[in-house]
């Protein structure tokens, strides 16, 4: 069963602390923060569309690349070797340890194609107004791909292990390891270009009709 | 701002988690979908001090052989040598290194127990009714939350390594047992963190507030 809307849609609950409390017209570029709790409500972006899917088709081609070359290599008495990412990975699952392994994958492999993927989706679909209800359900588990996409960790990981090899073999840093820099600057930038509000006010929704009762509705009405 | 009616809960609104939206269930009904995304709606989220409480029994048991048994032993014609996360620590301490080897002592060995001790307090906190600290507690799960991914840097520092140092029969590198555990530490404290709900940090000091408006 489906709730219903409030006649006042600016009407919100801080979803950290459950403060109700109305949430401004923001100009481009503010914040509204909870007057409780401090947590971010809203930040209003400016063309935050347009700007999140270039970001995003940017990202989408350095984690082509960044998955597909070598990310380091060493040289020792004349043998070389070098892996990719999954190659990584793989090496884990052949020595037994599967679950790491998959842990691996996961959050430097699938995770990553999820957020980019899920994000280019939304940047494009978007665009229509109202959004395709689809869009919703990508959005909604956007920020769990986040959470467990963890470029930035593997890189500083990487760094670590090239150090620690460094010590009895020459080290070759591989293309891959300059692309994920890159990716890892990318990731923040669309995280900071987009606006997930912004969406949500075009979308489609569930409950077709609570919606144009909720905007029929006289404004100041008490629910 | 009105005493009588401080949060969405006490006026029975829901609001949701996936898109924001602040709903009221029908007449009758408890609990129901939001109308606009079709997430099932509750207010707050289900079970939630007992599962965390699970994940980070489950975190705290999974430390101890993380931290105790190797995570790398290398293979070279002298033998073989295993090392636990802080011998890696220590191995890695060097006038040029040294900056990775803090990286890695906070990463693997501060923020993990950090963040079960700050869990367990908040739990604790929020089970005693606690209206004290609120804005620091609000700020401690957060910090938890944001710093909890960085963990996982001895995960790929030891998967790296061992992938790259196939070197037969000179030296090899192989992951150690104790990396297993390491990595469930990293997943069930993040779990825990995603199972918590801030929102009991303010439920007690709301329900005050109305009881003596």
């Amino acid at each position: 069963m489906f709730n219903q809307p409030l006649s006042d849609p600016s009407l919100i609950a801080c979803q950290h602390c459950d403060l109700l409390q109305r949430l401004p017209e923001l100009e481009p570029g503010a914040t509204a923060r909870c007057p409780r709790c401090d947590k971010e409500l809203w930040r209003r972006r400016v063309d935050s569309l347009d700007r999140t899917l270039a970001l995003t088709l940017a990202a989408a081609v350095l984690y082509v690349i960044a998955q597909s070359m070598p990310m380091l290599g060493l040289t020792v008495i004349g043998r070389e070797a070098s892996t990719t990412v999954i190659g990584g990975a793989q090496q884990l699952w052949n020595d037994g340890r599967e679950l790491v392994a998959a842990l691996v994958l996961f959050t430097a492999v699938i995770a990553p194609a999820l957020q980019i993927g899920f994000m280019l989706a939304v940047a494009v679909a978007a665009r229509r107004d109202p959004a395709p209800r689809w869009v919703g359900a990508l959005l909604r588990h956007h920020p769990t791909t986040r959470t467990w996409s963890m470029i930035e960790v593997m890189l500083i990981g990487v760094l670590v292990a090239l150090i620690k090899i460094a010590d009895y073999a020459t080290v070759i840093p591989g293309l891959a390891l300059f692309v994920l820099g890159a990716l890892v600057f990318l990731l923040a930038a669309i995280q900071a270009a987009f606006d997930p509000h912004e969406v949500w006010n075009k979308i489609e929704w569930a409950d077709a009709d609570a919606r144009h009762a909720a905007l029929a509705a006289p404004t100041g009405a008490t629910v | 701002m009105s005493a009588a009616a401080l949060t969405a809960m006490q006026q029975g609104w829901q609001s949701c988690e996936g898109c924001g939206l602040l709903s009221r269930p029908v007449a009758g009904a408890h609990e129901g979908r939001c109308p606009r995304c079709d997430e099932e709606l509750t207010f707050r989220k289900r079970a939630s001090v007992q599962r965390t409480w699970a994940y980070l029994a489950a975190a705290a048991i999974c430390y101890v052989p993380a931290n105790v048994l190797p995570v790398l032993t290398t293979v070279t014609a002298g033998g073989r040598e295993s090392d636990t996360i802080l011998q890696g620590v220590v191995l890695l301490w060097s006038p040029t290194g040294w900056p990775l080897s803090l990286i890695v002592l906070f990463a693997s060995i501060m923020i993990p127990s950090a963040k079960i001790l700050a869990l367990a307090y908040l739990l604790i906190s929020v089970q005693r009714g606690s209206i004290e600290n609120n804005e620091q507690r609000a700020r401690l799960y957060r910090t938890v939350e944001f710093i909890g991914r960085w963990s996982m840097v001895d995960v790929f520092v030891d998967t790296f390594t061992a992938a790259l140092v196939q070197l037969q029969p000179l030296m090899s590198v192989e992951p150690g047992p104790g990396l297993p555990f390491f990595a469930a530490v990293v997943v069930l404290t993040m779990l825990a963190v995603e199972s918590f709900d801030p929102r009991f940090i303010w439920d007690a000091a709301s329900a005050n507030e109305v009881r003596y408006a």
